[in-house]
């Protein structure tokens, strides 16, 4: 079993893994989204209380949530990097980082698109919205410092432990920033507490966050592959896997003919 | 023996310190300037002023320390004593830790002396003052041990200065909302021990935690 | 399962908060597809510049046993002429 699971250190069959889960997270993510965001932004019923205004939800929620599992799940990939030394948990840092930046821009987004009608502002410092501004911007550390190093091998371990201070510190910058928000102000909004949503809402609303779910697979796999391709462009198998493409049998073809 | 090796580390970094002041006035320049700023910014009202002034503090604080720290291990790492030190009779993690405590001393000692000034600039009571003073010794060296890991991460980087900042600043947003709220409760006179007992059990987990993490990081950065 | 709205009219006005609720999903699909594409802008990009990479190696491969190639036929080439002058020198020499 562990060696089994140790085998997918190796990129060739992390890719192989990659390549065979894409067509699942595809399907779920076409589905789920298409059948969620539909349903509930047609037939699912208004709100008593904020109408249809609150139809933003079948975005906002799964992407908020998402977006913090999906920073979990890149420190979970650091950890194993670090302690077990998988070059392809490095890699997967730097796939998921920018999908999981991406999907905390739009929970940010749709929360100030959602709070112009009900609070009448686009932004307020709830205690939410701040902690999301903050994951948001320790996803852009991550990224940044990725970026950074000429050495990809190199600034992937560095990601790696910036992934990991920032997981250790998402508890306590959220404990705190609602500490905060209740100190400053008073019980303003409690508008997205509601107790028990009603099943015909909920279930477009679950429905979507495994939308989400796909999409987040989906593209971190697409990204995922093109970083172990960049990395290991000179590695064997790399090299057989496009020689096997067209454009590498014709040239080698074409080598043949000169011989 | 291994003492002996950590008093060698400190006793050079101190002299370090002492032949290079510029490098030591600079943050603190910067720290008075930022703090001098604010009244210029937002009007001279002793009230508004009150209010402000912890938080200003604290921003201006992080900000000159992370200037000061970028220099912690540059000098070091690019002679080359930083490897000698992996592979001395001592830990790598207890030197390390060290010379951040080190460098945190140099750093907090003209800070403190500067602070008086504060007290007149922005209209602070002793309490506040007082628990200004708390918040400082107890919330800094968090700053200076999560910081060194940013620094020992961007150390191969030629310019990891605003990089250093980018990544840091958002870390320490739990330690400014506690110390700020200390200060904030100490200027209407209610008790602020709790938010000192957080701050002091946050710096503890991070001496506890920090050493380990700087020391991967400097291996990663020395590659 | 009944639609919520009489007329698509109204669907696009949401109750009034049509401004809001389409603003949020745009900017959400715009912002998913821009990902997407840039993913997969990358994933041809990369693809191309391996390939081109490996053709150059070939292409270096190639060029380098043609030169080996052509160098030995060289040697064989010169070889042999030496070995006719020297047996010419024999001849003359016996003359």
């Amino acid at each position: 079993m562990w060696k089994w699971i140790n085998s997918f250190a190796k990129p060739e069959k992390a890719y192989w893994l990659a390549s065979a889960m894409q067509p699942y997270f595809f399907a779920i993510a076409l589905l789920g989204l298409t059948v969620g965001i539909t349903w509930g932004l047609v037939f699912a019923p208004a709100d008593y209380q904020q109408g249809d205004s609150y139809r933003i939800i079948y975005i906002h929620v799964p992407s908020a949530i998402l977006s913090q599992t999906a920073y979990i799940a890149m420190a979970t990939a650091a950890l194993v990097g670090i302690v077990w030394q998988w070059r392809t948990a490095f890699m997967f840092i730097s796939a998921i980082a920018p999908v999981g930046a991406v999907i905390c821009f739009i929970s940010l987004f749709t929360g100030a698109a959602w709070g112009k009608p009900m609070w009448g502002t686009w932004w307020i410092w709830d205690a939410r919205l701040t902690s999301q501004l903050i994951l948001l911007f320790l996803y852009l550390g991550v990224m940044s410092l990725y970026l950074a190093f000429e050495d990809k091998q190199q600034g992937g371990k560095a990601a790696a432990i910036m992934a990991l201070v920032g997981v250790i510190n998402i508890p306590i910058i959220k404990y705190s920033v609602e500490w905060w928000n209740t100190l400053h102000q008073g019980a303003t909004i409690s508008k997205f507490d509601q107790p028990s949503m009603p099943a015909e809402m909920l279930w477009p609303l679950l429905i979507s966050i495994l939308g989400f779910v796909g999409f987040i697979g989906i593209i971190t796999l697409i990204r995922f592959k093109n970083e172990m391709i960049i990395r290991d462009k000179h590695r064997p198998w790399v090299m057989q896997m496009f020689a096997e493409n067209s454009e590498l049998q014709r040239l080698s073809a074409s080598k043949k003919e000169v011989n | 023996m291994v003492s002996a090796v950590l008093f060698s580390v400190v006793k050079q970094d101190l002299a370090v310190a002492v032949r290079q002041r510029a490098e030591l006035v600079q943050p603190i320049m910067f720290f008075v300037l930022v703090v001098t700023l604010f009244p210029i910014a937002v009007g001279p009202s002793p009230e508004t002023l009150q209010r402000i002034g912890g938080g200003v503090v604290w921003v201006a604080t992080i900000l000159a320390l992370l200037m000061g720290m970028e220099r912690l291990f540059r000098d070091e790492f690019n002679d080359g004593t930083l490897e000698h030190y992996r592979f001395s009779p001592c830990p790598f993690y207890l030197i390390v830790s060290a010379k951040v405590i080190t460098h945190w001393f140099i750093q907090i000692m003209p800070l403190l002396l500067v602070s008086p000034i504060l007290v007149l600039f922005l209209n602070m009571t002793a309490q506040m003052y007082w628990a200004l003073i708390l918040t400082l010794v107890f919330g800094t060296p968090l700053v200076s041990f999560v910081g060194a890991i940013g620094v020992a991460l961007t150390l191969s980087l030629n310019r990891g200065g605003v990089l250093l900042a980018l990544l840091l600043l958002p870390i320490f947003i739990p330690l400014l909302i506690f110390a700020t709220s200390a200060i904030d409760s100490a200027s209407m006179n209610l008790a602020y021990h709790p938010q000192i007992a957080i701050i002091a059990s946050l710096m503890l987990c991070a001496v506890a935690l920090c050493p380990i993490a700087i020391t991967y990081s400097l291996k990663v950065s020395q590659n | 399962m009944q639609s919520q709205f009489d007329s698509f009219s109204a669907f696009l006005n949401m109750g009034g908060y049509g401004f809001f609720v389409w603003l949020a999903f745009g900017i959400t699909a715009l912002s998913m597809l821009l990902i997407t594409a840039h993913s997969l802008f990358v994933k041809q990009q990369i693809r191309k510049t391996v390939a081109q990479e490996q053709a150059r190696a070939i292409r270096i491969l190639e060029a380098r046993e043609k030169r080996k190639r052509a160098r030995q036929a060289k040697t064989v080439e010169q070889t042999e002429s030496s070995k006719q002058t020297n047996s010419n020198l024999d001849i003359e020499q016996k003359d």
